[in-house]
């Protein structure tokens, strides 16, 4: 038990966290951090698809890595993502029926998240299954929290809301107080998640430096 | 005398100084009000024998016409929307209170952002934001309430122009920006037909008009579907529209003062009529059927932001293409689109923001291209010696 949860697997899990997250740090599947956050509810859900995705691909990948041709591991590791996205796919339509329609295309778009084929040839085709799977896990969980800080930024200050539940109170729009239409567009999604690499990097120290 | 005070004061501010928080204001002051013996150590300075506070300076003079002719509008609209009788002063005044309180804002909230950056990375503040904060103001409708103005002037500075390095940095003008943001973040309050004329009694002055008063400007009607005759209040400005945007004269006047003290590029103003004019004319001759199409080329050129665009927007030499060859076809293009645009598009009754913003963008690839072709030219010319 001590050493599945080692000192190097906790940094594994942790480390996408913040000092390696796949968004701020690494700058990597922002097309789709930019397109399902105008709202907080598909942002949770597309952050949990995609944790759920990274961390079973990262399992199977590390089981069958040793007997994975090198010259076609591409098309293998695409065809192991795709099963997933096609499993998550269907049971978003069969259980959150509403929001795999917000989440349209971006849900069948997971396979071609760059941090999905990342993490796999950079990570599951070296190490074991217990590793891959933290690793996914920590990855598709530290996607998932930035789409969280972008998505309630802009649900609360596009439309006033949080997960639909009205937050700013009706006093306010009397008294003049305008929902900021910008926040439903992607350009401001693209300041968010810059502002939020700024803060990060303020915090946290800039690696590249 | 002025000097005297400054250098009196001076030891409070230095390092250990009780007021040593406060430098970068105090330091700010006195390269304002003198001209200061050491030149500017930071951002970009621009090369010439007046320094870059003084060239701001006069773009405020040069504002200060369509400023004053803003704000007496402001009272003209209100007074003719109620259809009350008014004396000049009258309206100006009432004009004048509803504008102060957005020039303030707009500077208290810029120059407070500007002062807190300088203080924290230690340099001397930098004076871009005196223009656009009175520039800024002026390109608004006059319903646009104070906290709006205040959170897109926070935005423009900080995101337009402070994080691309400050003053003489920025891609794009800070102040247009501004106004994008708005027009994008709260279109209700930015555009239609009930944000053109000011409300309600200030100082005992102005009328309250009736709820739900509605007023358009004319390339908002024309927008609309309705042709609108041409009119003398074209020229002098007295018709709905941003503040400092609608008399062509009080901006011809500005322009004189730009381009006789040099500080504004002819080459760039004159190419923004010309290509306004010929696209308007295109358009006129097209068989396009449409109210902005039929419009004749030259109320085009009169309405809307399309002269202060030319005048004090695409001018702006921080944003435009600086290549003496590439300001022509920089400002051929800013004519040219912000007449398509709004002819095109009927979602955009003006079309100058997007415009110059746009070229804002593509200035520096109109330069590259223009220094590659003189590498060129030059490269030949030296193999064939």
């Amino acid at each position: 038990m001590s050493k599945l949860f080692s000192k190097e697997n906790r940094k594994v899990f942790t480390e996408p966290l913040n000092f390696n997250n796949p968004i701020v740090v690494q700058v990597l599947g922002i097309c789709s951090a930019l397109a399902v956050t105008s709202q907080l509810e598909p942002a949770i859900v597309m952050g949990l698809s995609v944790t759920v995705i990274t961390a079973f691909a990262g399992v199977i990948i590390s089981l069958i890595r040793k007997t994975i041709p090198t010259r076609i591991r591409i098309i293998i590791q695409l065809v192991v993502v795709a099963t997933l996205v096609t499993i998550v796919s269907m049971v978003l339509k069969a259980f959150a029926y509403d929001v795999s329609v917000q989440l349209s295309v971006y849900v069948g778009l997971i396979i071609t998240n760059c941090i999905l084929m990342g993490r796999l040839e950079a990570f599951s085709m070296m190490n074991g299954p217990w590793e891959s799977f933290l690793d996914g896990v920590g990855n598709g969980l530290g996607y998932a929290w930035i789409l969280v800080v972008v998505g309630a930024a802009r649900e609360l200050l596009g439309a006033g809301t949080l997960l639909g539940f009205q937050i700013v109170p009706e006093v306010a729009y009397e008294a003049g107080y305008v929902n900021n239409g910008m926040m439903t567009m992607p350009a401001m999604a693209l300041i968010l998640v810059g502002v939020v690499i700024w803060v990060q990097r303020a915090v946290c120290g800039d690696k590249e430096k | 005398m002025i000097k005297e005070t400054l250098d009196k004061i001076r030891p409070h501010f230095e390092k250990g100084g009780k007021l040593s928080a406060l430098r970068s204001v105090f330091e700010g002051m006195e390269t304002f009000l003198l001209v200061p013996a050491t030149t500017s150590r930071s951002g970009c300075s621009i090369h010439d024998a007046i320094d870059s506070k003084r060239i701001m300076s006069f773009v405020v003079i040069a504002l200060l016409p369509a400023l004053l002719t803003g704000m007496y509008n402001i009272g003209y609209q209100n007074y003719a929307a109620a259809g009350a009788e008014g004396t000049f002063v009258e309206m100006f005044l009432y004009g004048l209170a509803v504008m102060m309180p957005k020039i303030v804002v707009s500077y208290l909230v810029g120059l407070g952002i500007e002062f807190f950056v300088a203080q924290k990375k230690n340099e001397e503040i930098q004076e871009g934001y005196l223009v656009s904060g009175l520039l800024i103001p002026m390109i608004v409708p006059v319903g646009c309430p104070l906290w709006m103005l205040a959170l897109a002037v926070a935005f423009s500075v900080i995101f337009v122009k402070e994080i691309y390095g400050g003053t003489g940095m920025n891609i794009f003008n800070p102040a247009l920006a501004a106004r994008a943001f708005l027009f994008f973040a709260y279109p209700g309050k930015m555009s239609g037909e009930s944000v053109w004329v000011a409300d309600g009694k200030l100082f005992g002055l102005g009328n309250s008009l009736p709820d739900g008063f509605t007023m358009a400007t004319p390339l908002g009607e024309a927008a609309a579907g309705q042709t609108v005759p041409m009119d003398f209040s074209f020229v002098s400005g007295l018709m709905p529209g941003s503040i400092g945007e609608t008399s062509v004269v009080a901006i011809a006047i500005g322009a004189a003062i730009l381009l006789w003290t040099r500080i504004a590029s002819w080459k760039i103003m004159s190419s923004v009529f010309v290509g306004g004019a010929l696209v308007g004319f295109l358009f006129n001759i097209s068989g396009l059927e449409t109210p902005t199409a039929q419009m004749p080329w030259y109320e085009h050129l009169m309405l809307g932001g399309f002269c202060f665009g030319a005048v004090f927007m695409a001018t702006d030499p921080v944003t435009s293409a600086r290549t003496e060859g590439g300001k022509y076809i920089y400002g051929f293009l800013i004519g040219a689109l912000a007449i398509a645009i709004r002819v095109l598009n009927p979602g955009f009754p003006e079309g100058m923001m997007l415009a110059i913003l746009f070229m804002n963008m593509f200035a520096p690839l109109i330069d590259y291209c223009f220094v590659q072709r003189n590498i060129g030219r030059r490269a030949k010319r030296a193999q064939t010696k």
